[in-house]
């Protein structure tokens, strides 16, 4: 009975630190804003005392339902965060896997070259593609060697469906939905959005790329033999033996995708600040800016809540389809 | 076929790089006529004296370094325990916190900002160097590994030190920490990688120029505090300065790195 009691003290002193720290610093934080969320605190001393106004659901009501500034910008930083989600998890998804199939077995160089980028800090990365991507650059100076006028990429606010099609029919610029007009919605991703999007895959893909890589030296060879025997061409074997022995990572891989392309922040702080023409600005970087720079907490924490929503209704919509899939 | 593939995307996933080290060479005029070419012409190092005598860098990096070292200890102690307590000790709500842990992964960083912002203002720690290095001290995907590690080791040898009368810490500390090895250098890795590069936690934590990290005062250059032309090639030094570290660690430890996420995978 004794040793138990020392073993239960034992125990909760070894846990205490992580405990301490991640509830001052993750729990209580998620408590306090959530009533942060409720108020109109400006900044100015404590939000937990008398003098700060409650307003309920206030600062939800202004994201959704009260046409105003507020609702605007933050329809626009879902409209590009959806464009920028329906971009970078397919793109950074086939490429892991395509760069995965072509380095397995290969020499270790390669999959240092393309996982190396993953762990750079993002600041520095993003320097690097601010430079790659300004003006007199190198992608604007390789687009002119293939003839093309390349544009001025963190200044051009056009959507690149816009650019294809040019202008816009009346009727979808006279009515709209939840703040913007339907043109809004449609006009897709700014060309700045693009530069970023590339950033962002050619970082990423080197992670999945190595889940990819350890999921592919896990499927026995004696599969793909016995497949080769019964004369399956290497296209078959790929789409009906290689590929749905991935399907575990393939979930995890997505699952982890979507999540994170939900979170993008360092790369537009650094490189656009959700210009031009607010079409970089994403929720995570609206909150920040809604908060630090606009002092209304209460909209920005309230901005927080429902981020946190998306990406947990995501997680679980993905994992309910996934699992319909395998029934 | 597969060869020139293969080449192809090394260049495309290496060139920036070479970009990067090229430019910081460069002078002003030179970066902006030819961004591609990877020889500076005329080389010079004009770049680097201006990071090292017209910014703060030298302060940024005794930041960063200051705030990676004890953030690093702090997570390999801390982590460790925790995880060892998790795997090893009949407490009770173990299982409890267990699933604490599993559920403080999943929440997503960037939601809690303004959050940990509201705290460290309210503790009266908001601009201080408690406020950068505090919050990141422990974190659940730390725990998670270890504990995970700490299972995969065999009792036996714990347990003949304990009949030996070494009480629980005594246990921990001589015996369990030393056959550790491999797991305590991926932990020092990724916490190393993790704080050099941490770039959002600075931006609620400080606001005193005097207290800004390597990633924070690159972030500033950027945006503006800078003056005078893009120049590109001072920014590109900057940068390439806080790539350095983490590109000299991933040389070394490559293995390390690798192992990690393909257990990650697994347990997936």
């Amino acid at each position: 009975m004794r040793s138990r009691t020392r073993e239960n003290l034992a125990g909760w002193l070894f846990v205490a630190p992580v405990v301490v720290i991640l509830g001052l610093f993750l729990l209580l934080p998620i408590l306090m804003a959530l009533w942060v969320s409720l108020t109109a605190w400006n900044g100015q001393g404590s939000p937990f005392t008398g003098g700060v106004p409650f307003v309920g659901v206030d600062n939800y009501a202004r994201l959704f339902t009260e046409d105003g500034l507020a609702r605007q910008d933050f329809m626009t930083s879902i409209r590009n965060n959806l464009y920028y989600v329906a971009a970078v998890v397919p793109l950074q998804t086939a490429l892991a896997l395509f760069l995965a199939l072509v380095v397995n077995r290969r020499k270790a160089f390669f999959r240092t070259a393309f996982y190396f980028p993953s762990v750079t800090s993002s600041v520095a990365i993003s320097v690097v593609f601010l430079f790659i991507f300004s003006n007199s650059g190198a992608i604007n100076q390789l687009l002119a060697f293939a003839g093309v006028d390349g544009p001025q990429w963190f200044s051009d606010s056009r959507g690149v469906i816009q650019l294809l099609i040019g202008e816009p029919p009346a009727a979808l610029t006279e009515h709209g939905m939840l703040g913007l007009t339907w043109w809004d919605w449609l006009a897709g991703p700014s060309v700045a959005m693009c530069a970023i999007i590339t950033l962002v895959v050619w970082t990423t893909s080197g992670t999945f790329m190595l889940m990819f890589l350890a999921a592919l030296q896990n499927i026995p060879k004696a599969l793909d033999e016995a497949a080769m025997i019964d004369g399956a061409t290497r296209r078959q074997r790929f789409w009906r033996v290689t590929l749905p022995q991935l399907k575990p990572t393939m979930f995890l891989v997505l699952t982890l995708g979507l999540i994170g392309s939900w979170q993008v922040f360092d790369q537009i702080y650094v490189m656009s600040q959700g210009n031009p023409a607010k079409t970089t600005l994403t929720p995570a970087y609206l909150s920040y800016r809604t908060a630090f720079r606009d002092f209304d907490y209460g909209a920005g924490t309230a901005i927080s809540f429902v981020l946190f929503l998306i990406i947990v209704l995501l997680t679980l919509f993905q994992r309910w389809a996934m699992r319909e899939r395998k029934a | 076929m597969r060869r020139l593939v293969l080449i192809v995307f090394s260049v495309v996933f290496v060139y920036p790089f070479v970009i990067q080290i090229a430019n910081a060479f460069k002078t002003d005029p030179d970066a902006a006529a030819n961004p591609l070419s990877p020889i500076p012409h005329p080389a010079t190092v004009a770049a680097f004296e201006r990071v090292f005598l017209g910014t703060d860098m030298p302060l940024w990096l005794g930041n960063s370094l200051l705030v990676t070292v004890v953030v690093t200890l702090g997570r390999v102690l801390l982590d460790s325990m925790a995880g060892y307590a998790l795997a090893r000790l009949r407490f009770r709500g173990r299982r409890g916190l267990f699933a604490a842990v599993i559920a403080v992964m999943a929440v997503p960083g960037v939601v809690l900002f303004i959050p940990k912002f509201l705290v460290l203002n309210q503790l009266g720690m908001y601009n201080s160097y408690l406020a950068l290095i505090l919050p990141l001290i422990a974190d659940a995907t730390g725990v998670f590994v270890m504990k995970q590690f700490f299972e995969s080791v065999p009792r036996s040898v714990e347990e003949a030190a304990r009949i030996d009368g070494a009480g629980t810490f005594r246990v921990f500390w001589s015996v369990v920490l030393p056959m550790s090895r491999p797991a305590l250098v991926t932990l020092t890795i990724l916490s190393f990688q993790g704080s050099w590069n941490e770039f959002p936690h600075t931006l609620v934590a400080v606001q005193d120029p005097a207290l800004f990290t390597l990633p924070r005062g690159l972030a500033d250059l950027v945006s503006g505090s800078l003056g005078g032309g893009t120049q590109f090639p001072l920014k590109l030094a900057a940068a390439l300065l806080a790539t350095i570290p983490v590109a000299v660690i991933f040389v070394i430890f490559q293995r390390h790195f690798v192992r990690d996420l393909n257990e990650g995978a697994e347990k997936g």
